[in-house]
Parts: C-alpha cells; structure tokens; sequence
C-alpha cells in the first residue's frame, strides 16, 4: 500500500506528533521506504504456520490479589508539571 | 410477548438491538497493578506508577480478575477460551496516561453464552452472548471545577472491567431493560460486580438499527453511549428507533454515528462519528504473553458457584410450590432470596412468599428501608407464618402483631403472648358470645331465617368484634350456622 501525504497527516494526529507541512514528502518517502522493505517478508511462505502472537516463551505470571499501594497522591503527583487539589490538571480536554 | 413494532405509513417496522455492558470486577486491587480498588477515598490517592504509566513499569495481571471474569462467564452460560490474549487499542485521552489501553480484541477470554431473560407477560426469551473480555478501566476527567483546566483522578484507571457484548437479539426496549436486570441480578448473585448501574459499576451502550418486518440483513446502527440506569436505556433504544424511523419516512438515510441519551429530553442527540476500528491501531500486548488456562483452575471455579436465579426459580416454583411471578420477582434480588428461605426455613413457604411479596414489601416501601435493614428480620416473619398456620392467630390478628413488629422489632410468639391475641378455639367460650349477639339482635335473627342469607357475614363480624378479633373464624361460623339454621 502506497502512503500519500493524507495518510501521513493521519498517522501524525492520531500519534500527536506534529509534523510541518514542508515534511511531510520527505516523511512519506520515509514511510513508503519501510513499507517496501517490510514488503519483502511476504516473500516468505507462511502457508499452514499460525501467527505468532508474543515471542515469550514463559507462560503468564499472575499476581495474588493483595494492595501494595495507598496514599499515593503525594507520589504520583510529585512530577505532575500542574496539580491542584490532589487532582493532576490538565488543559481543557472536552470531548 | 408481544411483539414490538413501529408503524409508518401502514408499513411495519422492527427494532435491533445489541447491548455492550462494562461491568466493574469485584477485586481488592487493579487489574494489572497493586493499588486499591476502593472508591471514595481523595483524588490519586489508589494510584500506582503502573496505572500512571511512569517510565519502566509493567503490568502483572491479577488472578482474582481472570478468576470473577470466568465466573461470570460460567453464570452466563458461556465458553472459557482457555487461550486468550491481551491487545492494546490505541488512543489519546488525558485519563488514559499510557496512551493505550490494555484489552483483549481477538482472543477473548470467554465465548459465545447464553442467558434467560425474564418478561412482562410471565414468558422468557433467550439472548445470547457474543463475548466477554478483560480490559482497563481508565480515569476520570473533572471539567467543570477551573474554566480552563481539566482536572485528573486516576483511582479509577486500571480497575478491572468485564466488557460484555450481546448478539443483536433484542427487539424490543423491554427485553432489553430485562436483560439489564438480569444480568445484574447474576453478577450480585456472584459477586463479581456490584452492579450499581447509578455509580458507574455497570455501564451500558445500546446499539439500535431499525428495518422493515420480513426484511433480511441489517441497516446502518447508531451506538447510544453511557447510558446509566435500566430505565434510561430502555427509554433510549425507544426514542432511537423513533428518531431512525422518521428518517426514513422523509426518505432521506443516516451515517453510522455515536450518540447520547438526554433523559431531560428523552431524545438522543449526535455524539461523534464512529471511530474506525482501525484508527485504535490494534496490536497484541507485548508486556504480557498470553493468558493460558487450565482445566483444574476452570474446574476449581466452577466448583464454587452458587445457586444463580434462574436454578433458584426453578426450584421455588417446583419444589416450594410458588407461582411463576413469586418465584421471579424474589430470586431477582439475592438478598431477598437468602431473606426468603431464612424465613420459609421450617414454614408454609407458600404463605411467607404472599407475605413478603405483600404486607412485607409494603412495609419496606413505607419506610423506605432496603431488606437488610428490615425491622422484622427473616426468623420473625417465618415465626409470624407459623402462628397462622397452627390457627394460634387468625390472618387479621395477624396483620396487627405484623404491624407491631414493624415498629418494635419483637419477636411475634412473645407480642401475642403479652397483648393476649391468642385466638380462642374454646367452643363454649365462644359459645357464650354467639348467644349473647342472637339473643340481642332478635330482628337480624328473624330476618335471617326468613331468608337474608348474606347477614351471616354481619353476625360473623359481631362475634369476632365482641371476641376483639380473638375468636377462630371457622369455629365462629359452624356455631352460628347449627344455631340459627336450626
């Protein structure tokens, strides 16, 4: 699949990622560049051979259902750029 | 049941309609972290460094949430995938620190299922169950507190949630709203969610499409978020299909779209476009491998199962010779059927049915106290039954030792025994009383046998008002009939 500057515009919003419009040939080259070298893994057959979900090989770990943590507040806030009542503040984020 | 249709320009049409319902898991910590399940307590007070999504951190999922999530699967009938998968959908959100949220898209953790629904008119319908996955709960967003600002509390973020989807089998708002109740009904009954739709623990997005009857496939759906009461989301589905209809009475069509209910308004107004699956960019979890189940631990879980309403119906109607509605209505709720057979322990359990069902919901309504705070507890009510049936107090004594018990608490056996209810049975002391009313009411006496058939129910009441409602009524009527038919 070919990636024009449309797609590109996407994938930077949906990422957040600013990109200047005088980049965006430059980042679709990119794309387009990683796409066809990724292409080339469908040279390979994969007829009868199940998609390998994870790469580990250990079974899952799961945890006993035991509180670690309380009174956090003063923690996780300790690096919030704004906080104010306990509570992390943000910009105005309505949907 | 009747069918549900809506009528337009002699056409008929019928709704669909599917269900998606969060459901908050029952756990003391999160889903993938150690923090506090608790609510109510200050703004990121239960918040770990996993749920905020610090530098280097990594989820554990926790047993106790695969463990409720299979339980439910269980209780509804359903497959236990003994191989799912985490995924992680992908989107911007400030209550969603790590930018994706932990769930499970192909490889969910339970099946297609199947549930029992309960409707108006006594029948019952099957639904069934699409899937059932695991996934995190996020955070809340605050933004009427600063003009500017929005404020964040994480306490929510990461809470285990069950996200249940139905095949599209509803056709009507009222098999919806029955689900709702039963499904709530069966998470209570097994305590894997609290089920409080008003605080946010079950969630509810209603997707409804309309067509023509006889029509095949599916038109476009419009998916009414958040809807947070059974009532509101049967209320919603109604006004969807009629907003939907009057489209397509103009003949004009509509996108595929996300909307809200307004209950003020009831009408359902446009949202968002729907989001493209693909926009969530999907892709498996590389924290966590897959979560691989084993026969023995679905098998301990099953082991475990309590008695869900349905079976408990079932049993009430068969084995304890209650009527169908009863039987429904009381197993709904699981405290009133642990309250329930507490109080038919040992008693006519027909009899305690009618007054729980009656005089004793009556009572709960008046004072707007929930069961488990009831005046008269469980015992008492069953001790109540008792006295009836052994013919120690007639039914109308009965109500009056209720009403005590309502206000006092006390224990039914000691208020007769202190305010001498005790029905007299003693023939020759009610002997005396039938004499004394025939003797003093010559007229009736004589226009009775003249005839007046109906005023035996007036010399009935005169006894029992002379005996203050003590004497036995069976005994009271043969007396009057050998005396006065004679």
């Amino acid at each position: 699949m070919a990636v024009d500057n449309e797609i590109v515009k996407n994938i930077a919003y949906l990422s957040r990622i600013k990109v200047e419009q005088d980049k965006l040939e430059e980042t679709k080259t990119e794309f387009n560049k990683i796409l066809a070298w990724v292409e080339e893994l469908n040279e390979v057959n994969v007829d009868n051979i199940q998609p390998l979900i994870s790469v580990h090989e250990d079974p899952i770990v799961l945890r006993e259902d035991v509180v670690t943590v309380e009174n956090s507040s003063n923690d996780v806030l300790a690096n919030a750029p704004q906080k104010e009542f306990g509570y992390f503040a943000v910009p105005k984020v309505v949907e | 049941m009747a069918e549900y249709i809506l009528e337009s320009n002699g056409e008929k049409w019928e709704i669909i309609c599917g269900l998606e319902i969060h459901c908050q898991i029952i756990s003391k910590s999160k889903i993938f972290s150690g923090a506090s399940t608790e609510f109510g307590v200050d703004a990121n007070e239960n918040v770990s460094f996993v749920d905020v999504a610090m530098p280097g951190m990594l989820p554990v999922l926790n047993m106790e949430c695969v463990k409720q999530a299979v339980k439910t699967g269980l209780g509804l009938n359903a497959k236990i995938n003994k191989f799912s998968q985490f995924s992680r959908k992908n989107y911007f959100y400030a209550d969603l620190p790590q930018g994706y949220q932990i769930t499970q898209e192909k490889h969910p953790l339970i099946g297609e299922g199947h549930v029992s629904i309960d409707l108006s008119d006594g029948t019952t319908k099957e639904i069934g169950i699409e899937r059932i996955h695991i996934e995190q709960d996020t955070g809340k967003s605050i933004h009427d507190i600063d003009p500017k600002k929005s404020f964040i509390d994480y306490n929510r973020a990461g809470v285990g949630l069950m996200e249940l989807v139905t095949k599209p089998d509803f056709r009507s708002p009222d098999e919806a709203g029955a689900f709702l109740r039963k499904l709530r009904s069966i998470v209570r009954y097994l305590g894997t969610c609290d089920g409080n739709m008003d605080e946010g623990s079950m969630r509810c997005d209603a997707s409804v499409s309309i067509r023509k009857v006889g029509e095949t496939g599916f038109r476009p759906r419009c998916e009414i978020k958040n809807v947070n009461s059974v009532k509101f989301a049967m209320q919603a589905i109604e006004a969807e299909a009629k907003r939907q209809l009057e489209i397509y009475e103009k003949g004009e069509s509509f996108e595929q779209e996300s909307r809200q209910f307004d209950p003020t308004t009831c009408t359902t107004k446009y949202m968002r476009k729907k989001e493209y699956a693909h926009e969530y960019r999907q892709f498996p979890e590389p924290d966590l491998p897959p979560l691989v189940l084993t026969d023995e631990f679905i098998e301990e879980i099953k082991s475990q199962l309590v008695e869900l309403p349905d079976e408990k119906k079932r049993r009430y109607i068969s084995q304890m010779g209650l009527t169908a509605y009863d039987a429904m209505v009381i197993c709904e709720n699981k405290e009133v059927a642990e309250f329930f057979e507490e109080a038919s322990d040992g008693h006519d359990a027909k009899k305690v049915a009618n007054w729980l069902m009656g005089d004793f919901f009556a009572m709960l309504n008046k004072k707007g106290v929930d069961i488990n705070n009831s005046p008269v507890s469980a015992k008492n009510l069953g001790k109540l039954v008792e006295l009836i049936s052994k013919d120690i107090i007639s039914g109308k004594i009965a109500k009056d030792v209720f009403e005590i018990m309502s206000e006092t608490g006390g224990d039914p056996e000691v208020i007769v025994e202190e305010k001498g209810l005790k029905q007299v049975t003693d023939t020759s002391a009610i002997e005396a009383i039938v004499d004394e009313i025939i003797a003093n009411n010559p007229d009736n006496v004589a226009s009775y046998k003249a005839g007046k058939n109906n005023l035996l129910g007036w010399f009935v009441g005169q006894v029992m008002k002379q005996s203050q409602g003590k004497a036995n009524p069976g005994v009271v009527n043969k007396l009057l009939r050998d005396k006065l038919d004679n």
